[in-house]
């Protein structure tokens, strides 16, 4: 299934609704719209090969938990088709995305645009950390870190049977502090799971400020490749560089793009606010109201006309 | 003398695995003989998969290989799979209902290790988790059958398994579910699970001796539970209720019998014998059963303190205790 439009234009639709939707609620994941938008962009346009979606475009509520008897229980996995042995899968392995990952699904026509009106809203299953019911969603990722080491379960597993589809995993640089996530490389290498591909959103940035400040990881890409990985570095707003790191050969190795991105792209009044950029609060109406007309005009928009405004 | 089995889990597994060679996984970390599985190992490499002194990684990557469609047996000592990678438990196996099959190895004081190798209150974590199933394994017979047993669960299954020289106490296979009857006295309810079994077992003759008509559960089966067959057993005697386990007494069997009892009312007497609120150190099983109070004696005394009378029934009564080498061949190491 592929989108008519360009993958930029989706790009700039995923920070236009992240913006909108941020200005409307008073805060939200801003700055991960500005780092991450191409990323996803591109997995959901042009790279990963999915099936129709098999959930209904406006999402159902939340209907429990997975338990014993609860058969009405399903993943949010659908959004992304279903899950045939030719076609891709995708982890969002940081959750807190969740925001910037479900404007994807819309702007790639996989969800309709109500679906946002329901984001982080009492029985909504359009959660504001990303669950497994939550569209686009297969598997629990908030607690930093699991991520790719279930994909490369799923990688294995599907590798072992002859599946000719990839397991892909959208990752968060600030998952390397994790040492799971080493765990997860070594042993990926050691099995020669190269149907394993990531692209890791590196903007830098954690929830206390700037990676350097917090623990410094280093050379990230270094360190991949020291642990038996194969890691590509590109600049995440640059499409090309993003298209030519997935052609990188990686047998027996899984393929990691580093996508050195910034925090701030297409927004960049949201330098003011550095280096609380992890969940982006408004202060005062008066910087509200500023950010609405200051992040509008960069993405050539109209301001958003939010209850309340002045 | 009790029937010993020596290694029934290496043969137990094989037998079983090897029947679905596309669904059942075998996986190990850094302790493959210690889990007795190396003959698999070396026998079945297509089923095995090496993922080394990393829990973390291991318990996501099952779940992973859980949602691919396969049936994963995790294998280290119980430890080591529920503390340090608890979260990942949680969050890739337990909340997502994969079918791993997670064979935790040295229960309680079965190890010389000490504290960091003794699992001493995973029955009550994993009690407090939703989707869980509990087994635990009391003789060579339900070590021959758990993993059948576990496999037959449509979600995620934590096992007691015993390893080495096991006693062979029953013969039947685990019937998840069940309890076992093993005596249908009237005055006192003994209930055990695990390696206390034998050692209620070992008290039979002396209680009879001193004229003690005792009812005698064991449990392989924790959760799900049993409650109303528990409760009918609990009506039928007199003085009230011991427990028994290789466990600290808060969160195992004894709270799941105290729960029972206080949530229906019945007003008798409960004693739970166990580890009480310590952590063990590093020592023989008998020793340290005898040191904590997890051996016959022990529940003697308790069975005493119950009813507030003495038997005298001494160490000489019991019936004796097996004595294992530390060294023995059957073991891979010294733990």
């Amino acid at each position: 299934m592929r989108n008519e439009r360009s993958t930029e234009e989706i790009a700039l639709g995923i920070r236009r609704r992240v913006f909108e939707h941020s200005i409307r609620n008073n805060g939200g994941y801003l700055s991960q719209a500005c780092s991450a938008a191409e990323q996803l962009a591109w997995l959901y346009n042009e790279e990963l090969d999915l099936g129709a979606p098999t959930l209904p475009m406006i999402p159902r509520p939340f209907a429990g938990v997975p338990a014993l008897g609860n058969d009405a229980y399903r993943t949010g996995a659908g959004y992304n088709g279903p899950a045939r042995p030719e076609f891709d899968r995708l982890f969002i392995a940081p959750a807190h995305y969740a925001l910037v990952a479900y404007a994807t699904l819309i702007e790639v026509g996989r969800m309709a645009p109500e679906g946002l009106l329901m984001f982080n809203k009492d029985g909504s299953s359009v959660e504001m950390i990303g669950a497994e019911h939550s569209p686009g969603m297969e598997v629990h990722n908030g607690t930093l870190g699991i991520g790719l080491s279930t994909a490369a379960g799923l990688a294995w597993g599907r590798k072992r049977r002859g599946e000719p589809g990839r397991t892909w995993v959208f990752m968060s640089d600030g998952e390397v502090q994790e040492g799971q996530t080493w765990e997860a490389i070594a042993a990926a290498s050691h099995h020669r799971i190269d149907n394993l591909y990531a692209i890791m959103d590196v903007n830098r940035q954690q929830c206390d400020g700037a990676m350097a400040s917090v623990m410094d990881v280093g050379d990230i890409s270094a360190k991949i490749e020291q642990f038996g990985g194969v890691a590509v570095s590109v600049d995440a707003h640059k499409l090309d560089q993003i298209r030519e790191a997935v052609k990188t050969p990686h047998r027996g190795k899984p393929l990691i793009i580093i996508a050195n991105s910034s925090p701030f792209r297409g927004m960049p009044s949201l330098q003011l606010r550095f280096p609380g950029l992890h969940y982006v609060r408004f202060k005062s109406e008066e910087e509200r109201s500023r950010m609405n007309k200051e992040i509008a005009r960069s993405l050539r928009v109209d301001p958003v006309a939010y209850e309340g405004m002045h | 003398m009790v029937e010993l089995v020596s290694r029934p889990y290496a043969r137990a597994f094989e037998a079983y695995a090897t029947q679905y060679p596309n669904e059942i996984l075998c996986l190990s970390a850094d302790l493959t003989s210690s889990c007795e599985i190396d003959g698999f190992r070396d026998r079945h490499p297509e089923q095995f998969l090496s993922l080394g002194m990393a829990e973390q990684n291991m318990m996501s990557f099952a779940g992973g290989l859980g949602l691919a469609g396969y049936r994963p047996f995790v294998h280290t000592f119980g430890v080591f799979m529920y503390r340090r990678p608890y979260d990942q438990l949680m969050a890739s196996i337990a909340y997502p209902r994969r079918k791993v099959r997670l064979m935790g190895f040295l229960p309680g004081v079965t190890t010389p290790g000490g504290m960091t190798h003794q699992s001493i209150e995973d029955i009550s974590v994993m009690r407090s988790i939703p989707n869980m199933t509990i087994l635990e394994c009391g003789d060579a017979t339900e070590v021959e059958s758990i993993c059948e047993a576990a496999d037959s669960i449509d979600g995620p299954v934590w096992c007691r398994v015993l390893r080495g020289s096991v006693p062979r106490l029953f013969d039947t296979p685990i019937k998840v579910g069940e309890i076992r009857v093993l005596s249908e006295g009237a005055d006192v309810l003994v209930v055990t699970s695990g390696i206390c079994t034998e050692e209620a077992l070992r008290a039979r003759a002396a209680f009879a001796k001193a004229g003690l008509s005792i009812r005698h559960l064991h449990l392989h089966t924790i959760k799900p539970f049993d409650a109303a067959t528990l409760l009918d057993h609990v009506h039928s005697v007199t003085h009230g209720v011991v427990t028994l386990e290789n466990h600290v007494t808060e969160g195992g069997i004894g709270s799941l019998a105290a729960e029972v009892m206080a949530e229906a009312g019945v007003g008798k007497r409960l004693m739970r014998l166990g580890l009480r609120d310590t952590y063990a150190h590093g020592g023989s099983r008998p020793y340290l059963m005898r040191y904590y109070g997890l051996d016959a004696l022990a529940l003697v005394k308790g069975i005493e303190s119950l009813l507030g009378e003495e038997f005298d029934i001494t160490e000489d009564d019991l019936d004796t205790a097996r004595v294992e080498d530390i060294h023995s061949l059957v073991k891979a190491e010294a733990l």
